[in-house]
């Protein structure tokens, strides 16, 4: 497995994404890894660019700020432009939801209408927890069962087990 | 036992390392990026005995904190820029008067309201100097989220040991910025409590220092009847116009402070053995540098940082030090002037080559940025 990951998760403010970074934090903590989580936004609280950095190591983490990610997950058009312009000719991984953006050619763009399925899932806050699902899937950062603890620790009843549905629903996709 | 590790933001670890050093008392008036202090002080507070109290503003929360103190509670307060600059009168009231408080400044980016949300560390000088007539105070810069909650309890120590405002000098990196750590079990960390007074009440005198230049601080509303003043006061604490005696106050001040710059002052060296370039750094900045430096040395350039954990009393020996035994000295921080490049100009000499490295536009420095000025 990778010993250092750096990752991206942008969007617009209020889509979870800051939340998204926190939980894959936790994820990897409860791995005995290092974390840095940091974010980036503007003065108000909803909409407006929004970004969250996780970086992920075994060592000790010096400069906080990703500089070379190579897992992103994009939740707006205005997002893709500001932080992945370019990401075709690179071997960043970069999810993207196909509900929200333009469909994008190339290996490394991978698109699935996270919002539509959290919507169908029954709540469509739930379309980030999808997309960990895949992204946890499809890239080993943490593991599955991380992240399900990550859940139960932060929800309890019925918001756990909806949030839950939706990371299953998300490994399976990438399956 | 110390607990789990856990995902925990800095202003969570500032709040948290309060509660550790023994806080009781908040009072503050939210701002961004250092809410997250009051946020965490009015969840918690109440729960320990404590009391978390959002005021009208920052005028009013420094005086609140200096009020709580002297009636026997540790206390501190969070802002950042323009509450630091509302609060600088009643901070210098708490200086004159010896009142132990922590006041944590979240420095972000631009002058008055500027860029909320943004990183800065532009407030060194107004640390330092922002209040009118001679005065001092100590301030400390933490790099991480344990620097974070471990420069807290130190705050708080150094305050309660020397009777004097401390100031946490974070900035939004910091501040907003969640690592793994986990919280140091009770005693693990020195707390140090206020020395009270043992004498009789009524031979009590607040302002006459005991031998080791510290005066004995007994609680307000107790048994112990004082006065406090912000004018010129005497050992006994009333108002006091005597040249003599205002020569003794002043110098008393800034005496107490000096006679114990050597526990005071704290520095953090990487890299340092066999350098031929020193990077001086404060606060998040030096995460960037120590990223630069080892990949200036992975290109056979052999270069160390020093880490001002404590900005004030600035360091001036250790960098002096450090910085007569290289050819160029790099200081990189988010601000226009190189407030804390023009302190160590004026401790190297004018001779010395000293490459600025500045940011003002609310971006952060990267290592970019300083490896280029290392080579």
């Amino acid at each position: 497995m990778k010993n250092r990951h750096e990752i991206v998760l942008a969007g617009s403010g209020g889509q979870g994404l800051i939340v998204c970074g926190m939980m894959l934090a936790e994820a990897a903590i409860l791995e005995g890894k290092n974390v840095v989580q940091s974010q980036s936004y503007g003065i108000a609280s909803r909409g407006g660019l929004s970004k969250a950095e996780l970086i992920v190591d075994q060592e000790e983490i010096m400069f906080q700020q990703v500089q070379k990610p190579n897992i992103m997950l994009i939740l707006t058009e205005e997002a893709m432009k500001a932080h992945a312009p370019n990401a075709a000719d690179t071997d960043v991984l970069v999810f993207y939801d196909t509900t929200l953006l333009e469909a994008r050619e190339g290996p490394n763009y991978i698109g699935f209408p996270f919002t539509l399925m959290g919507r169908e899932l029954g709540h469509p806050g739930t379309a980030n927890m999808v997309a960990l699902g895949v992204m946890c899937q499809m890239t080993g950062v943490v593991t599955q069962e991380s992240l399900e603890a990550v859940i139960r620790q932060r929800f309890h009843g019925p918001a756990a087990e909806m949030n839950l549905k939706a990371l299953y629903h998300g490994v399976k996709l990438a399956q | 036992m110390p607990e789990q590790t856990r995902l925990i933001q800095g202003n969570q670890a500032i709040a948290e390392g309060a509660f550790y050093a023994g806080a009781k008392f908040f009072a503050g008036y939210p701002i961004t990026p250092s809410s997250e202090v009051a946020e965490e002080s009015a969840r918690q507070l109440p729960k320990i005995g404590g009391v978390f109290m959002q005021m009208e503003d920052e005028i009013a929360s420094m005086g609140a904190i200096v009020g709580a103190s002297l009636a026997g509670a540790k206390s501190f307060t969070a802002t950042s820029g323009p509450g630091f600059s509302l609060m600088q009168e009643n901070l210098g009231m708490a200086i004159a008067a010896e009142v132990p408080c922590v006041i944590v400044n979240v420095m972000r980016s631009g002058p008055s309201t500027g860029l909320a949300t943004k990183p800065g560390q532009a407030d060194v000088m107004q640390i330092r100097w922002g209040r009118h007539g001679d005065q001092t105070l100590i301030a400390l810069s933490p790099a991480s989220v344990k620097e974070c909650f471990e420069l807290t309890v130190k705050a708080f120590n150094f305050a309660e040991k020397y009777r004097v405002p401390v100031v946490l000098a974070a900035d939004e990196i910091v501040a907003h910025m969640r690592e793994n750590y986990s919280i140091p079990a009770p005693g693990e960390l020195e707390v140090i409590d206020r020395k009270k007074p043992t004498m009789a009440p009524e031979l009590y005198k607040p302002y006459t220092p005991d031998e080791d230049g510290i005066a004995p601080l007994a609680v307000y509303g107790s048994e112990y009847v004082y006065h406090v003043t912000s004018s010129m006061h005497g050992p006994e604490g009333s108002s006091n116009n005597n040249p003599a005696n205002a020569a003794w106050k002043v110098g008393q001040l800034h005496e107490k402070i000096e006679r114990y710059r050597d526990e005071i002052v704290m520095t953090k060296e990487f890299a340092v053995e066999d350098m031929d370039i020193l990077v001086v750094t404060f606060g998040a900045t030096t995460r960037a540098a120590r990223e630069a430096i080892a990949a200036a040395r992975s290109q056979g350039i052999k270069a160390g940082v020093l880490q001002l954990v404590t900005v004030w009393p600035l360091p001036d020996l250790e960098v002096a030090r450090l910085g007569q035994l290289v050819k160029r000295v790099v200081v990189p921080e988010m601000n226009y002037s190189g407030q804390i490049a023009a302190e160590v100009q004026r401790i190297l000499g004018p001779s010395v080559d000293i490459r600025r490295v500045n940011k003002y536009n609310g971006t952060i420095i990267t290592p970019q940025d300083i490896l280029n000025a290392i080579k």
